[in-house]
């Protein structure tokens, strides 16, 4: 086991997800997508973690801080899902397509 | 004030080197206010009159009364005492090089200063007097008046100006006082100026002026380079010092005398130079009250008296006084007679002045220092009283005609008496001040004629006594035209206000009184008054009593006013024939005032006239409008090249840069989807090219 092919299955979570994110129209499977990155960027922190050399006296720093990213994730997506929820009961959709109402 | 002015007065630094200065006390030393308070008066008149609860007629009258009180003050104290010399100046700035006198090399100095003697405090003390009762006079008269404040500014000014001039210790000075008296004249003349024919009595008194002013400045240059310096006390040095002719003022002596006498036949009026007195007569009556009396025409008389040294030096200026005295007889005799038939009171006056100037010019001329200067202290109070006192009835008839007045003695007693108390001392009726005046003058001019003056004076003498019969003749008229009779004019006349009858009041009593200063063999008051100069003035004879003359005059005057009764006031009631004879070739001459004024018109202000005009609308035409047409044509160009640049370049590079931001605003406008995917894969593509530059550079 390499750090490399950990390298190479996050770069694919996170090509998948930005191919999810810059595709798909409902807004829930953007916000999915969001989450695979996310997901993508953790599995780097770990591989790193486990086979870089510690520096100095830290260890686990990556896993520890692989463990905010989820805890920050849980809340973004919770903010996200009720602004989609809230987005969809206003217009019965939740189109990303349709919300361009940022172009004034 | 007592604290202060020791101190003001240490500032200005007397002029002590080459002049014998007594100490001074503190009123010599302080008598540079007389003509600094006036003149600083008159501009605060012009600045804050107008707001200040009298507008301007307090301010003015206080600076006359300081001068009247300072006057009267230093003229108790001359005549009591020793006498006052002092000479206080304040050296202002070196101008020039002299090339001539005795100080080679050096420059000139100009001074301000100020002048303590017997000829200057006789003046301050007229001026201030005369001019008091003037002032206190001219609120009644100016009542109502648009420009009352205006006229105060410069009444004040004229005073002002008058002051500097007599106080004046060098001709510079005496200049700079000589025009601002021309300038204020001017103003006051033309006070009515709405009127055409007021505005040009301004204009022509003050052309006469200048013509004569370039005899003054002319003297005074002649007598500055020669003498190198300014100062009366240097030149009255040099003229003292050299009884032999070697000096350098010497040789020009004559051409210096003339020039100056030039000077002073404008400012006093002499024939034929007086054309612009009897027209300034346009002014109001106070302007020609304080003009006739104190102020402007005694100037020149002053400005002899002054420069008398240099007169009366045979081996200077000594042949001009042939001249002087020939001009004054000419003055006296042929102004009386123009009087005679003038219809306005005031030209009838404003002609006895010129009468009377003449007398004082052929004394100055004869040597009669004292006489000269005393018939001008005597004329100065009655002149003022029968002007104001003309001026009274003016204001009560509103005509200066005499045809419209007549039998106002009753209406007006009080006018009446005091303008009969003034005519009387005018025509030299004994015991009245002019009586003592004029026969001085009369005596010295007698002495003259047996002396150096020879025949030019025997023939000034006789004009002169003829001259005390035309002036008794003209007053009786104007008298018995003006107060008896049948009134002629609209209305009913009414006395004036006691502001105005006080003053006439007031100078009745100095008309009286004034001729006792100086009845020869008595009291010498006046001689010794006038006397203390800095150098001592030889006079021919001071002391003037000449019985066969008194009596010859006397019988003259005595004559004028019996012809005067039959000619006027036999029928007066009828009042059939307003000038009582018509002498067919010498009436119509002085109708028309023997054509003089019609002489410069056609000889001199049509011929200039004509010409100047010609050649002002030629260059008008050909010149000026050349070069106007010629900018109107430039800056057409001009404005065509910038409406163009406006046009073409400005609005092109506005235009070019809206456009350019219309284009790139419509460009991005492309980039703003609103869709949340298409920004979000722009940031994306923008990471990668940032992560793509990173990793090859």
């Amino acid at each position: 086991m390499t750090v490399t092919q950990f390298l190479i299955l996050g770069a694919a979570l996170f090509c998948m997800g930005i191919y999810g994110v810059l595709t798909r129209r409902n807004a829930v499977l953007v916000l999915l997508s969001v989450e695979l990155m996310l997901a993508a960027v953790n599995i780097n922190l770990v591989a790193f973690d486990i086979f870089l050399p510690a520096s100095g006296d830290i260890t686990g720093a990556g896993q520890v801080f692989s463990l905010f990213v989820i805890a920050v994730a849980a809340a973004e997506v919770g903010i996200g899902l009720a602004i989609v929820l809230l987005i969809f009961r206003n217009r019965r959709s939740a189109n990303v397509d349709e919300l361009d109402t940022l172009k004034l | 004030m007592t604290t202060v002015l020791p101190h003001i007065n240490n500032l200005l630094h007397p002029v002590t080197e080459g002049i014998a200065v007594n100490a001074g006390g503190l009123l010599e030393k302080s008598a540079w206010l007389i003509p600094v308070v006036p003149m600083l008066l008159a501009f605060a008149i012009v600045f804050f009159g107008k707001r200040s609860p009298l507008r301007g007629w307090g301010m003015a009258v206080f600076s006359m009364g300081f001068v009247a009180l300072f006057g009267t003050v230093l003229f108790a104290v001359n005549l009591l005492g020793d006498g006052l010399t002092y000479e206080g100046a304040v050296h202002l700035v070196d101008i020039g090089t002299q090339h001539l006198g005795g100080h080679v090399g050096q420059a000139f100095a100009l001074e301000w200063g100020w002048m303590v003697d017997g000829l200057s405090i006789m003046m301050y003390f007229v001026v201030g007097v005369v001019g008091l009762a003037v002032f206190i006079y001219a609120r009644g008269y100016m009542d109502g008046d648009i420009r009352y404040t205006w006229f105060f500014a410069s009444f004040t000014l004229f005073g002002g100006g008058m002051l500097v001039l007599v106080s004046a210790p060098n001709l510079i000075q005496l200049i700079v006082g000589w025009e601002l008296v021309g300038v204020s004249s001017y103003l006051l003349i033309g006070h009515y100026w709405e009127e055409h024919e007021n505005s040009s009595a301004a204009i022509k008194a003050f052309l006469v002026n200048k013509v004569a002013d370039v005899g003054l400045f002319v003297g005074a240059i002649i007598i500055a380079m020669s003498v190198g310096s300014f100062r009366f006390t240097d030149i009255m040095t040099v003229i003292a010092e050299d009884a032999g002719g070697t000096s350098t003022l010497s040789k020009f002596a004559f051409w210096a005398g003339l020039a100056l006498f030039i000077g002073a036949m404008g400012k006093s009026a002499q024939f034929p130079l007086h054309v612009w007195l009897p027209d300034a007569m346009a002014g109001p009556t106070p302007v020609s009250a304080l003009m006739h009396a104190a102020t402007m025409v005694t100037a020149g008389v002053y400005l002899i008296g002054r420069m008398f040294p240099l007169y009366m030096a045979e081996v200077f200026a000594g042949d001009v006084r042939t001249i002087i005295v020939v001009v004054g007889g000419l003055t006296l005799f042929l102004t009386g007679l123009v009087a005679l038939v003038q219809d306005d009171i005031k030209r009838v006056l404003a002609y006895s002045t010129l009468s009377q100037l003449g007398y004082m010019t052929a004394a100055m001329g004869a040597g009669a220092y004292t006489a000269g200067l005393f018939h001008l202290f005597t004329h100065a109070f009655f002149k003022a009283l029968l002007f104001l006192g003309a001026g009274s009835v003016i204001h009560a008839v509103h005509s200066n005609n005499m045809s419209d007045m007549g039998g106002l003695r009753k209406n007006m007693p009080r006018t009446f008496y005091s303008f009969v108390i003034g005519s009387a001392a005018l025509a030299g009726v004994p015991l009245l001040a002019g009586f003592f005046s004029k026969d001085e003058i009369l005596a010295a001019i007698s002495y003259d004629a047996g002396h150096q003056g020879a025949g030019a004076a025997t023939f000034v003498l006789v004009l002169g006594i003829a001259g005390a019969f035309v002036t008794a003749l003209y007053m009786s008229r104007t008298v018995y035209l003006t107060f008896y009779g049948k009134y002629k004019g609209h209305g009913r006349p009414h006395e004036s206000p006691s502001l105005m009858t006080v003053p006439l009041i007031g100078l009745a009593a100095g008309s009286v009184l004034a001729g006792y200063l100086n009845v020869p063999g008595i009291t010498d008051w006046f001689r010794r008054s006038v006397g203390p100069r800095f150098l001592t003035v030889t006079e021919h004879h001071a002391e003037s009593f000449d019985l066969p003359i008194l009596l010859l005059s006397m019988l003259f005057v005595v004559g004028g006013l019996v012809a005067g009764y039959i000619l006027w006031f036999r029928d007066a009631e009828t009042q059939q024939a307003r000038d009582g004879f018509a002498i067919p070739v010498l009436y119509p001459l002085l109708k028309r005032k023997y054509y003089i004024d019609n002489f410069y018109w056609a000889g001199i202000v049509r011929p200039v006239r004509g010409p100047v005009a010609r050649g002002v609308d030629w260059v008008n035409g050909h010149v000026i409008d050349l070069v106007v047409n010629g900018a109107g044509w430039v800056s057409m160009q001009l404005g065509r090249a910038v409406y163009w640049f406006d046009q073409r370049g400005l609005d092109g590079a506005i235009n070019a840069s809206a456009t350019m931001a219309g284009g790139s605003g419509g460009l991005l406008r492309l980039l703003q989807t609103g869709k949340v995917q298409q920004y979000a894969t722009l940031i994306f593509a923008g990471i990668v090219l940032l992560v793509a530059g990173f990793i090859i550079f």
